[in-house]
């Protein structure tokens, strides 16, 4: 599967229940639909629905056991965002550092 | 100093520079001082008006969206599928200006989306880093 876009993970991970059920896996490993509804406080199918969002970005796996499906996180797909925020810091700090060369040599 | 804002999933990046902010403005604003420091660009200070900056990786689809002339400034700025809005703010100080550039990963539009990031992700933005440090 390809990468998720960054654009497409701040989406998935946008909404609070998203990112709650995205926690409560990374916290607790693999889990079932059943076990994370009785603790999300909304529906089956709404949990289902997000898990649905979170599989496309990537975030979470799927696992079909009897008439079971285990999902677990997937903590590296998280890796694009996290290198968006590295590379643009390093990106503006270079263009401060231009700056700076630029308002030196300006008149006042 | 410069910080990732994990709290906004923004990216802030902030610096006293001694010069007075009308200097630092006109860096910000004049089309041929930003080819200088930014990238080439067809700027001009006013709201709607959309550029572009130019670079030998590409080009970033800007669009003005707010203007406060010596004091802030905020364009969209799309590049490489992802859309954002970077925001300048300049503050005197004694010495100069305290000069902020914070660029957020959200468009304008998505408040639904804007706003569960002011709210939400502080605590999730906490447990990431551990979490992807476990990860390797």
């Amino acid at each position: 599967m390809n990468p998720a876009s960054p654009d497409q993970l701040f989406r998935s991970l946008a909404d609070p229940s998203r990112r709650a059920i995205f926690e409560r896996l990374c916290r607790d490993g693999e889990l079932t639909v059943g076990a994370l509804t009785a603790s999300a406080g909304i529906s089956q199918p709404a949990v289902s629905k997000h898990l649905g969002v979170l599989k496309q970005a990537g975030l979470v796996r799927d696992r079909h056991e009897g008439r079971q499906t285990h999902y677990s996180a997937q903590v590296r797909a998280l890796a694009p965002l996290v290198d968006w925020t590295s590379q643009m810091t390093g990106f503006w700090n270079s263009r401060f550092d231009k700056l700076e060369d630029v308002l030196k040599r300006m008149d006042q | 100093m410069n910080t990732v804002a994990t709290e906004t999933l923004s990216v802030v990046v902030e610096r006293d520079m001694p010069h007075p902010p009308e200097k630092v403005w006109r860096a910000l604003t004049q089309p041929h001082l930003i080819d200088e420091w930014l990238m080439k660009t067809d700027f001009k200070p006013a709201v709607d008006h959309c550029f572009t900056l130019r670079a030998d990786w590409g080009t970033v689809e800007c669009r003005v969206l707010a203007i406060a002339p010596n004091k802030s400034l905020s364009y969209r700025w799309d590049a490489l599928g992802v859309e954002t809005v970077v925001t300048w703010t300049l503050t005197p100080t004694s010495a100069g200006t305290h000069l902020r550039m914070e660029q957020t990963g959200f468009r304008p539009d998505q408040q639904q989306a804007y706003q569960g990031a002011k709210f939400g992700w502080p605590k999730f933005f906490g447990n990431l880093e551990q979490v992807v440090a476990r990860s390797d």
